[in-house]
């Protein structure tokens, strides 16, 4: 069975605006970001290009970043890659409580 | 052998496109002579339009200019008509009494505004709206005359009427209908089109009939059918267009309503064709240049032997070129019983469109107010695709996608160019093929938007997604980036004129279409910024990952770390602490440099801080658009050929120019002699030293434009070098686009313009006051990271979180 848990990773208030940070939960390599609007975003740490790399490093504008290594877009809401390219990220839930980020994994 | 002798009759748009088709070919097929009744090579007939409204002048419509026809030796005789064609003898004759036989005939002389037979039309003051004649009569009154009247409330009607307005008359249209266009719209959008239009200051009187032009020799007014009259001092007809097709008839070449053709554009009589709006075609005389251009392509092929579909008849889409109007219509207009219309109304913000389906098919659709769905219609009418797995929103607007139509999602086999039949495939190839980077560059190819000029912004959007993939191409491209349509030199005015500071604020006010721009723009006006003012604060969230990290990211997500060898000098005590660094981490790979220096790569980024502290070397900058390396040979102190001190001057000028933001990157090199082991001629700014001086080669590039450099001056001294490359490199960064090198840059701006530049004392002393100043604003970026806690913890830590349920 799987179970699912909730996981503090980082103070709001820390977190770098359109700055992606990585997070490693176990076997889970997360990036997280913070967007101009305020709000938290998390993703699986991978490009969804056949060639793999880190999306915590990409550039962010408004919900979405771009793979820093192939430039793909990637909808931070819904981990869906913008076309003409295509793939899905996976997305974690996001929550904030008393300026605590929560990752459900 | 001779050529075979191909005479056309008409000079037209329809006509010299079959030509050019033929030309592209097989151009020495025939020996061509070509017959024009105007006194002009061919021109944009639809432009007229625009011409009228003010927007354009007859010399921009121009399609093919007089050297054209040189070029490939198409003898040309303008302002001369034909007037008999004996088929007997295969001979033409022009009213000039000039006669010239043929081998194979074309008719392209197009159609002739339909002139209403009523009493009066003998009068002056009258005009058709047909030509550039036309558009100069009608220029000519307005200056001192004021009502002018259109009959007909078409597409050339409509035109004819808003460019009359502009030119400052009071403008009424006359239309016998209830309502305007009845041909391409329904009575919804005819009406929603009429107000627009009534709102620009256009006055209409429907449902009338003109029975008698008054006035003596002069018009002076209209009187309709039913007895009311309307003053007029200028009647421009625009009921319709006839098919020129007496010259033909005259020969006893059969006619219909227009010359009559079949599948292949060949008339009765072989060796005779008839093409464009003068052709009938299964009964069809065509007024639109898609299908006029359809048949070019295919009669061109038989006409020089090549296999070809037949032309079997088109269907195509129509607009009205007037500013502020966006309207489109192609197929049915009207349903019968069998259809079922998907309507929109949106009243308020004056928005309709119809879409028509029968069986499950797209058959008509009528779009008004905004029209971004047309193409994609227009794909559905054509293709005949089933609809019958869509919802209605999804028939006007593509799944998952938001308002705007977006290029990227188009598929290959859309129509962007409906009056050329150009699809979106084929420009994707052209542009990849022929590295074009501008919307006129894929016009020369592929005829895109040569025509009413409409699909413009398309291909301009598709270029751009196109070039998007490669970061040289982008950088050619003519506007920033998708989210503007602003050029690099129309952004960069704006932000010196309005003084903008911050990508923030130059997004704002300039109107972005995305609010935080995309991974072009943001580096992009980064660099502008810090370009145009020395003391910019560098914003590191809009430097992409490489730059940002101060580090090169490799494809596993790993870092490079290239520390700086300056001039490719190194020590025993650098090596060392390179050794112990590559020890210590386990760094998986060690490896010379391109550019005379050592690399450590596939490190964590959680170790880089601790890398650099325990380098204690500055930053390579070999991840940054800035200056790379300075490659050195041994020079004079070692070598018995080097006559001066190359490594001493390459040292020097890393020292001085390293860090500095450019466009793209900057490579140097500086060899001792013309043997030029440091391969100058191959480096943005390349020394080689010769006997008391140095020569200064620049715009090399070793890499995928190959290029050797061009020799910008012989100087004496090493001050020298050094301000003339000082002068050179802010020249370049003032004036380049972002992401593109040198190399590109020079060949753009030409090498005597740039000299003539340096050349000028004032000038040259800014240039070299103004780097100066930027050089003064940075910071060693390795240290920075590793003194600056805040720094090392945005960009190179890694979270751990533990995993603790709440
Ligand atoms: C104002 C205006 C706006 C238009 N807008 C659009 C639009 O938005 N979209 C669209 O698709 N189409 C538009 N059209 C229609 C388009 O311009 C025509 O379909 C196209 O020009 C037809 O090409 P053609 O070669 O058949 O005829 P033309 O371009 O008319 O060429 C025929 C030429 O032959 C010459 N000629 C005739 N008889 C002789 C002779 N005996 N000897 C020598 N020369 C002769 C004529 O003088 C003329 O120059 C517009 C037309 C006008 C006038």
């Amino acid at each position: 069975m799987k179970t699912v848990s909730k996981v503090g990773v980082a103070h709001y208030s820390a977190l770098p605006i359109r700055s992606g940070i990585a997070i490693q939960i176990k076997n889970d390599a997360i990036a997280l970001f913070k967007v101009t609007s305020g709000e938290v975003f998390a993703l699986e740490d991978r490009s969804p290009h056949p060639k793999g790399g880190v999306l915590s490093e990409g550039l962010v504008s408004g919900k979405f970043v771009y793979c820093p290594v192939y430039d793909w877009k990637i909808s931070l809401e819904d981990g869906q890659v913008q076309a003409p390219d295509q793939g899905q990220v996976k997305t974690y839930e996001v929550s904030v409580e008393n300026d605590k980020v929560y990752i459900t994994i | 052998m001779a050529k075979e002798k191909l005479v056309m009759i008409g000079n037209g748009m329809a006509g010299v496109r079959a030509i050019e088709e033929i030309i592209k070919i097989d151009p020495n097929r025939y020996d061509i002579t070509i017959f024009g009744k105007e006194p002009h090579p061919n021109y944009n007939r639809i432009q007229l339009s625009t011409v009228l409204q003010g927007d354009t002048t007859v010399e921009d419509i121009i399609l093919n200019d007089w050297k054209w026809y040189e070029d490939n030796r198409i003898k040309l005789f303008t302002g001369e008509a034909i007037v008999e064609v004996d088929t007997k003898n295969k001979i033409v004759v022009s009213n000039n009494a000039r006669q010239v036989s043929y081998d194979k005939l074309i008719f392209a002389t197009g159609s002739s505004p339909f002139i209403v037979p009523v009493e009066g039309v003998d009068k002056q003051g009258i005009t058709g709206f047909r030509d550039i004649n036309d558009c100069e009569t009608m220029i000519k009154y307005a200056e001192d005359h004021q009502n002018a009247v259109v009959i007909g409330g078409g597409l050339l009607g409509l035109e004819a009427a808003k460019g009359l307005k502009n030119l400052g008359m009071k403008v009424s249209v006359v239309h016998l209908m209830s309502h305007l266009m009845e041909r391409q719209l329904d009575a919804t959008a005819a009406e929603m089109l009429k107000q627009e239009l009534q709102q620009q200051g256009i006055n209409f009187l429907m449902e009338k009939q003109t029975v008698e032009i008054l006035g003596d020799d002069h018009v002076t007014g209209l009187r309709f059918k039913d007895g009311s009259e309307t003053e007029a001092d200028l009647i421009v007809m625009a009921v319709g267009i006839v098919p020129n097709k007496e010259l033909a008839s005259n020969a006893s070449i059969p006619v219909n309503r227009g010359i009559v053709v079949n599948d292949y554009m060949e008339t009765e009589i072989e060796g005779i064709y008839a093409i464009g709006e003068c052709a009938e075609h299964r009964g069809i005389a065509y007024g639109l240049v898609a299908p006029l251009y359809e048949q070019a392509k295919v009669l061109a092929k038989r006409m020089v032997g090549v296999e070809t579909e037949p032309y079997e008849g088109s269907i195509s889409g129509t607009q009205l070129k007037v500013a502020g109007i966006d309207l489109y219509s192609a197929g049915e207009i009207e349903g019968d019983g069998a259809t079922k219309a998907i309507r929109v109304h949106n009243e308020f913000e004056n928005v309709y469109k119809k879409v028509l389906i029968r069986d499950n098919k797209v058959v008509g659709s009528v779009l008004y107010g905004e029209t971004a769905e047309s193409t994609r219609l227009f794909r559905m009418l054509t293709q005949q695709e089933d609809v019958s797995q869509m919802t209605s929103l999804s028939i006007l607007q593509p799944a998952g996608e938001a308002e705007e139509s977006d290029v990227a999602s188009m598929p290959d086999d859309e129509l962007v160019c409906g009056c050329n039949g150009v699809t979106k495939g084929t420009i994707v190839e052209a542009i990849h093929a022929q590295n074009l980077t501008t919307v006129s560059e894929v016009g020369g190819c592929t005829n895109a938007g040569r025509s009413c000029g409409r699909c413009k912004p398309m291909i301009s959007q598709i270029l751009e997604h196109t070039l998007g993939d490669s970061f040289d191409g982008a950088a050619q491209k003519e506007a920033v980036c998708g989210c503007t349509t602003l050029s690099r030199d129309e952004v960069v005015a704006e932000i010196k004129e309005k003084g903008l500071t911050n990508i923030r604020e130059v997004m704002n006010v300039l109107g972005w279409k995305n609010e935080e721009g995309c991974s072009k723009c943001r580096p992009a006006l980064n660099y502008y910024l810090g370009m145009i003012y020395a003391d910019y604060k560098d914003e590191r969230e809009s430097r992409l990952v490489n730059e940002k990290m101060h580090a090169n990211i490799q494809k596993d997500g790993t870092y490079s770390v290239i520390p700086r060898m300056y001039g490719g000098v190194t020590s025993a005590e650098d090596l060392k602490k390179l050794a112990d660094v590559a020890t210590k981490y386990n760094v998986p790979l060690v490896k010379l440099t391109g550019g005379q220096r050592i690399g450590l790569y596939g490190i964590k980024k959680e170790d880089l801080t601790s890398i650099w502290e325990e380098l204690d070397m500055p930053s390579g900058y070999a991840y940054g658009k800035t200056l790379r390396t300075v490659k050195t040979c041994v020079g004079q102190r070692f070598c018995r050929y080097g006559t001066q001190d190359s490594m001493g001057l390459g040292m020097e000028l890393e020292k001085k120019f390293e860090r500095l933001d450019t466009p793209h990157k900057f490579k140097m090199g500086v060899s001792a002699c013309p043997r030029n082991c440091a391969e100058s001629g191959i480096k943005d700014i390349g020394i080689v030293g010769i006997d008391g001086g140095w020569e200064i080669y620049v715009a090399g590039n070793g890499g995928t434009d190959l290029r050797a450099g061009d020799l910008l001056y012989t100087v004496k001294t090493k001050e020298e070098v050094i301000e003339v490359s000082s002068a050179f490199l802010q020249y370049y960064r003032e004036t380049g686009n972002y992401l593109e090198r040198t190399s590109k840059w020079v060949e753009r701006l030409g090498l005597d313009h740039i000299k003539k530049v340096l050349e000028d004392k004032v000038a040259c002393q800014g240039l070299i006051e103004r780097l100066n100043k930027t050089l003064e604003r940075y910071n060693e970026p390795w240290k920075e990271a590793i003194e600056n806690d805040e720094i090392k913890d945005k960009y190179y830590s890694r979270y751990q979180a533990d995993l603790v349920t709440n």
